[in-house]
């Protein structure tokens, strides 16, 4: 399956043409029992022809234990987010449908090497004391998910402490369900602080300095 | 667990924002919403050179949220999302200041001018205004729903449907958005309950013969929802039969609320008159009760909801603002 073809191509061509920064989507697939390895990797792969400055590495995420630790990702397919270092901006699961704009988000932010976050959002996300890890479960339909999404992974740019993971809740049902989640997106912090919706900048912070 | 067909959607084109909207000016038009009325109501009004600042919270309004489309003319078959990113190129092209995010919550008048004052805290000031605000999800407003929204209570159908694989789901009403949502559902679901106050299923005939082909589907009509019940997550609804008057619990783990609509119509309630569904009362040239003030589309007394039909409407409160503009002035 081409996901990019003729039209659609030309038009994400431009928008990565204001890339500065080398960025680096390291990829995890296994061979068997994963529904959107190939799709994952066909995506990216159209991806990283459209601008010099991306590059894609993919990994054997069965056969490779040494990367697989080196990003700590737990299944596939996964890409980790690598600009000058490791961003901590993850996904899990396909982004495609309406996730394709937080991908290309969190590539141009990482490229950038600016997260947009406000001053008040980053001087907040200094004081936090823990590692913070943020799951946004998401479907490929929903309109309002890239929002909370790409929140995340702002988040995860500014701070060395934070990794924000895009969840697809299909493909990870058993994942879906350990966090009961029946509606998207819905955003799971340190396993404990849960919220649903695609809330504001400021309110979703103050959920994460709860974690605090 | 099929997403159906896996494609991707294409970032917002983007809309002429280096235009910021401005406080300190009065414009000759304030369309307020950005789904088909709203936009295509900013194409006409610029392509008459009129000043126009728009103010939507998102583009696209419930458009977003509709799968494919199949009557919209020129598109035999397209996403809400495609439409939408045509019709936001389209506006693109024009000399026009769009504000995203921006939530007006009332209009009043002040002087000759009208002054649209935001959620978040701005003003803005027009000789003439279009209300294209749309409508929202009609709740279900029976007990049980508000506790479990998230747990198994859905509005969003396309965001929430791949979530039910497999499990038995209830879709609340049976017109067309709610037999797109149970069409949606049936690829993906076990079983799928379709309830309708109606008496019979009141959406297109085309869609209630896909709906009542299917073996895996059970309709209920002229009933009502009683209450959802469950504790931590949905686990069922109880519906009451109108003609039997006889009640019984179907058990369910999701329930999407297609009841229709509300009408966006509370930041219009002080200035112009509604309906008693409380929409917004225009004539044929989508005239409100107050010169100056007009009002296209979904939120308005209209006949028929639809994508087209608030278009034209949108395109047809443009004109009348203009010739509002001219004829006063």
């Amino acid at each position: 399956m081409a996901f990019l073809k003729g039209d659609t191509k030309g038009q994400v061509q431009k928008e990565l043409e204001g890339l500065s920064g080398k960025v680096k989507l390291v990829l995890f697939t296994q061979k068997q029992d994963c529904q959107y390895c190939r799709e994952s990797r066909m995506l990216l792969e159209g991806v990283a022809s459209l601008s010099d400055k991306i590059t894609l590495e993919g990994h054997d995420f069965k056969g490779e234990a040494n990367v697989v630790q080196e990003y700590k990702v737990d299944r596939a397919p996964a890409i980790a987010v690598v600009g000058t270092k490791d961003t901590g901006i993850r996904f899990y699961g396909v982004p495609a449908g309406h996730e394709f704009v937080s991908l290309l988000d969190a590539i141009r932010m990482t490229s950038v090497g600016d997260s947009g976050l406000s001053q008040q959002s980053r001087e907040l996300v200094k004081q936090l004391t823990v590692p913070v890890h943020i799951q946004v479960f998401i479907t490929l339909g929903c309109p309002y998910c890239p929002k909370a999404v790409t929140m995340g992974h702002k988040l995860a740019l500014e701070s060395d402490g934070i990794v924000s993971d895009m969840v697809e809740a299909s493909e990870f049902p058993q994942l879906a369900s350990k966090y009961n989640v029946f509606a998207v997106p819905k955003v799971v912090i340190n396993e404990k602080i849960q919220f649903e919706g695609a809330l504001p900048e400021p309110n979703f912070v103050q959920h994460v300095m709860k974690a605090k | 667990m099929s997403q159906g067909n896996i494609g991707v959607v294409l970032p917002d084109y983007q809309l002429a924002t280096e235009r910021v909207a401005d406080e300190g000016k009065v414009y000759e038009l304030i369309i307020i919403g950005g789904g088909p009325a709203g936009l295509t109501a900013g194409v006409y009004a610029a392509r008459k050179r009129m000043d126009v600042l728009l103010l939507t919270q998102d583009i696209g309004g419930q458009v977003m949220l509709t799968g494919e489309i199949e009557n919209y003319m020129g598109y035999e078959r397209i996403t809400g999302e495609e439409l939408i990113a045509r019709f936001k190129e389209q506006l693109s092209h024009q000399e026009i200041t769009v504000q995203e995010e921006s939530r007006v919550a009332s209009i009043t008048r002040g002087g000759k001018v009208f002054i649209a004052y935001t959620d978040e805290g701005y003003s803005y000031r027009a000789r003439t205004v279009i209300i294209a605000s749309g409508k929202r999800s009609r709740p279900l407003d029976v007990p049980g729903e508000e506790r479990l929204v998230g747990r198994g209570v859905s509005y969003c159908a396309v965001c929430d449907a791949p979530l039910f694989a497999g499990r038995d789901v209830a879709v609340v009403g049976g017109g067309n958005s709610g037999l797109t949502a149970a069409i949606d559902l049936i690829k993906i679901a076990n079983k799928v309950y379709v309830v309708s106050a109606h008496s019979s299923l009141p959406g297109d005939p085309v869609l209630v013969e896909q709906v009542e082909q299917t073996p895996q589907v059970d309709i209920f009509v002229f009933c009502d929802v009683q209450e959802v019940l469950g504790r931590e997550r949905v686990t069922g609804i109880r519906i009451r039969s109108r003609q039997e008057e006889e009640e019984r619990t179907l058990p369910v783990q999701g329930v999407f609320v297609e009841k229709g609509f509300l009408p966006n119509s509370e930041l219009a309630q002080d200035i112009v008159k509604l309906s008693e569904d409380h929409e917004i009362i225009i004539d044929l040239g989508c005239r409100t009760s107050v010169p100056g003030i007009f009002a296209a589309g979904d939120v308005t007394t209209v006949p028929e909801k639809q994508i087209i039909i608030s278009a034209g409407e949108g395109a047809k409160a443009a004109l009348s603002a203009y010739n509002y503009l001219i004829t006063t002035s």
